[in-house]
């Protein structure tokens, strides 16, 4: 669409000039696997929280699927319980009774033919009571094995399309755990529904911060002419985490943290870090120019990759297990716990520009972040003696948990020498902006019933990271790349220094 | 009577002084903010705005109790001017006050208070005391709840935003006509227009579906219900339609409390009406009826959990549905206008102009 086009569409309806709110059209949303645990820790207390602030459309049904025989009064006791524990706000009795009047429950399993017919019946009395041809949103809140089957039996029910509303399919992570699984879902989704109405989450996107990345690198003049091979050395991104697998060992030890963390989250924040600047925020344009960044990444080879896992050591000042004792993990596990990767942006802006990337559970701290290191000053006239002398600047970008960026300078230490020392140039969101953050869910689903899918991944864009990820799984399963055991609570294995060009360094977790 | 102000939950740091100057107590601020940075790094000051309040001094303890009651949307650096009529001399207070504690590695924040006793003989150069307090560079807000139009002159050109409330005023054509005299040197944020903002967002909703998007041109009737002193709340949503929609306003005639005139739109004329409803206990709107000259309607009313939305289509048949949403009270109002200083609405003006129109 063009540029003129676009600006006349949004100018359509005059009364919402001005307003920060849009209007979303009527919406039935329905949660498959709304007993589970990602219904009722997030996504209802999303709901809810939508509700409050009186953003949710102004008509607006819910229903819920899942297996657990109940009622639909039963559910709704059931889920304001959930809501009541885990919304970021105390609730409002009156408007969590109104919301709770608009859900519905449809017990049964996703196989059974039964309960889809039901489903489209209950839509189909939502419609009908009140007039309006509702918007359908379906959120696939499952585990991975039921999208496909879920996405064959709404288009088998003819619930994927409608000729008076629009139909979309949200999909949680992970979206296939190899390449060619990746791809055999995205043919089997693509068979029933158009890639428009097909809205892969990553709630990576939905936080603010990580949405800040653009923000800061394309409302700055003063970035974007250094945001280059010229003036960049490296960059590292890091994702690590204090606490060890709790109960998940089930998902964890079938994902680890290659496919957890890498594959998505770290692999968007180095496309919205290298990533063009786009013509306009539009979906596809943004997309487009993140597809191109991961298009130029080439799968990293052996000596540029380094997996870990934790043993016995100690975290948060407690003795912590090793990942192997932890309840559930299997005895013979070779799942990784920490994956470090030097991976290179093969184009015009980035070629040379080591990309390290690393993640890991138990590890020192919790910190999400990106650091920019600036090549050193070509010449330096003063002396280093008496002090640690002039580093390079680091831009350090963080998503979690101070969310900030920070610039280390080079500074006189006051006295009669000169004599330079790194100081650092703090901004940190809590102390600049009143608001807070809304849970990335809450933006992500209100996206998805408004329709745009800018911070959803396109189908394209999960096959280009599989086709960077894909290669190290297939190396792993041939027994290549040695585990490398690092003890709890600590920077990770000694065995990351190896994948670092001369003179890089790894900054401290 | 003065009241006591109450305490700022967790403060930190305190000072005092009787009979000082404004350099003193900026001394003071810069000392109590080392001071704490130095005992507890873990706490940073909030820089986002300034926010000066001007009020009476028997009031004090009122205007600082709503300011708590603002939830997250504290101004960073706030200076109260409490006005003690016969005062000469100006005694100040500071206070750090902490946003909870610092978690494990997490960031607590830290704002300052200051309290400034002065006389009325200092309003008319009031910014020169104030100036040296506002941190440089951040939005500077002015609010004066109790008038002292003198002090807002003095600040204005210390400030980019005015915080007002038009229900305050006597009457609505002074409230407009104060509003868009301070809009020509500052950016204002108008209470009033706050409180309005869910039933304008339910409108515009109404009419998006582009099968609806043709009925703004046949609207041709609209009755707004307010609380019996918000009657200007009434008039800048006239306002609003009025100039999102292209109508030239006719002027409004009061008949036993409650208005009625005409605005002149592309295909008809459009009949307004503001009624009083004294059953509305709060400031701000209690109902909005919109007809077409097709025959359909449009009804808002407020409702428990949310607003009660009542459309009549051509054919005469009624759907009645609630719009979920919370009341934010009149501390989240306030707090809402201390956060939309930090935005820009640019239909706000337009509100104005045809108001003042339809009041001529």
């Amino acid at each position: 669409m063009a540029v003129a086009e676009r600006k006349e569409k949004q100018q359509d309806n005059p009364l919402t000039e001005g307003l920060e709110r849009l209007p979303v059209p009527p919406t039935t949303l329905v949660i498959f696997g709304g007993t589970g645990d990602l219904a009722h820790r997030k996504l209802l207390p999303a709901m809810y929280n939508l509700a409050h602030e009186g953003a949710l459309p102004e008509r607006f049904n819910l229903i819920a699927v899942s297996r657990s025989e109940m009622s639909d009064e039963e559910y709704r006791k059931d889920i304001r319980e959930s809501i009541e524990q885990y919304s970021r706000r105390e609730p409002d009795p009156q408007v969590l009774d109104k919301l709770l009047e608009q859900v519905r429950y449809v017990p049964g399993t996703f196989d059974d033919d039964s309960v889809f017919d039901k489903l489209g019946e209950q839509i189909d009395k939502f419609d009908q009571d009140a007039d309006v041809s509702f918007n359908r949103v379906f959120y696939l809140s499952t585990a991975p094995s039921f999208f496909a089957l879920i996405v064959k039996q709404l288009g088998e029910h003819g619930l994927h399309k409608h000729d008076e509303s629009d139909v979309r399919v949200v999909i949680e992570k992970p979206f296939g755990t190899r390449l060619e699984e990746a791809q055999d879902l995205n043919r089997e989704l693509l068979s029933v529904l158009h890639e428009s109405q097909i809205y892969r989450i990553d709630h990576y996107l939905g936080k603010e911060t990580v949405q800040n990345v653009m923000a800061f690198r394309f409302a700055n003049g003063m970035f974007e002419p250094i945001w280059n091979r010229n003036y960049i050395d490296y960059v590292q991104i890091t994702a690590s985490e204090d606490l060890g697998i709790g109960r998940r060992a089930e998902y964890y030890d079938s994902s680890g943290a290659l496919r957890d963390l890498v594959q998505n989250h770290m692999l968007q924040l180095l496309s919205l870090l290298c990533m063009e600047p786009p013509v306009t925020f539009d979906a596809d344009e943004v997309r487009d120019e993140k597809v191109k960044v991961l298009h130029a990444v080439a799968p990293p080879d052996e000596d540029e990759v380094v997996r870990g896992r934790y043993t016995a050591g100690m975290a948060e000042g407690k003795d912590a297990v090793g990942y192997l004792d932890e309840e559930g993990v299997p005895d013979d596990s070779t799942t990784e716990t920490y994956v470090a990767l030097r991976l290179e942006v093969d184009n015009w802006r980035w070629a040379g520009v080591p990309i390290y990337l690393r993640t890991g559970k138990r590890l020192a701290r919790k910190v999400t972040e990106i650091a920019v290191t600036l090549k050193p000053v070509p010449h330096l006239a003063f002396q280093a003696e008496g002090s640690v002398g002039v580093q390079p600047n680091q831009l350090i970008l963080t998503v979690q948990p101070n969310e900030g960026v920070s610039l280390s300078l080079g500074a006189k230490i006051p006295g009669t020498r000169m004599r330079i020392r790194p100081v650092n140039m703090e901004f940190l969101y809590g102390t600049s902006f009143l608001s807070q953050s809304p849970e990335a869910y809450e933006r992500l689903i209100m996206d998805a019933m408004r329709g745009d899918p800018t911070l959803f991944t396109r189908n394209d864009e999960v096959e280009a990271q599989w086709r960077i990820i894909d290669p190290i799984l297939e190396r792993w399963e041939k027994g290549a790349d040695p585990i490398a055991d690092y003890a709890a609570g600590t920077q990770g294995p000694d065995e990351a220094d190896k994948i670092l060009k001369p003179g890089h360094r790894w900054r401290a977790i | 009577v003065a009241e006591a102000a109450p305490e700022a939950p967790d403060t930190a740091a305190t000072w005092s002084g009787e009979d000082v100057a404004p350099g003193d107590v900026e001394e003071a601020l810069r000392h109590l903010l080392q001071e704490q940075y130095a005992h507890d790094g873990a706490h940073a000051p909030a820089r986002v705005l300034n926010l000066v309040v001007v009020i009476d001094r028997e009031w004090r303890g009122e205007i600082m109790n709503r300011l708590e009651q603002v939830g997250r949307y504290h101004a960073s650096r706030t200076i109260v001017c409490a006005v003690d009529p016969k005062r000469d001399t100006i005694d100040a207070s500071v206070a750090m006050t902490l946003d909870g504690q610092a978690e494990k590695e997490g960031l607590a924040l830290m704002r300052e208070r200051v309290v400034l006793e002065v006389g009325e003989k200092h309003l008319p150069a009031l910014d020169t005391i104030v100036d040296p307090l506002v941190v440089t560079d951040l939005q500077t807000l002015i609010w004066a709840p109790h008038g002292h139009p003198e002090a807002v002159d003095a600040l204005l050109h210390l400030a980019q935003v005015v915080l007002i409330d038009s229900v305050n005023e006597p009457d609505a054509a002074s409230a407009l006509s104060r509003a868009k005299e301070l809009a020509q040197e500052a950016y204002v944020v108008d209470l009033a227009w706050l409180r309005s903002t869910p039933w304008r967002e339910r409108v515009a909703a109404t009419f998006d579906p582009p099968r609806l998007r043709d009925e703004l041109g046949r609207i041709d009737s609209v009755t707004i219900r307010h609380h019996p002193e918000s009657r200007v709340a009434g008039v800048l949503f006239f306002g609003w339609l009025g100039s999102r929609l292209g109508w030239r306003a006719g002027s409004l005639t009061e008949a036993n409390g409650s208005s009625r005139g005409r605005a002149h739109a592309q295909r008809d004329d459009v009949a307004l009406a503001l009624e009083i409803d004294e059953e509305q206990s709060v400031p701000g709107l209690a109902g909005v009826e919109i007809h077409t000259s097709s025959g359909t309607s449009i009804t808002l009313d407020r409702g428990p959990g949310g607003l009660i939305a009542r459309r009549t289509d051509r054919k005469g048949k009624e759907q009645t549905w609630t719009v979920l949403g919370a009341s934010r009270g009149e501390g989240g109002i306030l707090g809402e206008g201390i956060r939309q200083a930090l935005l820009r609405d640019p239909t706000y003006a337009g509100a104005l102009a045809c108001g003042e129109a339809l009041l001529r």
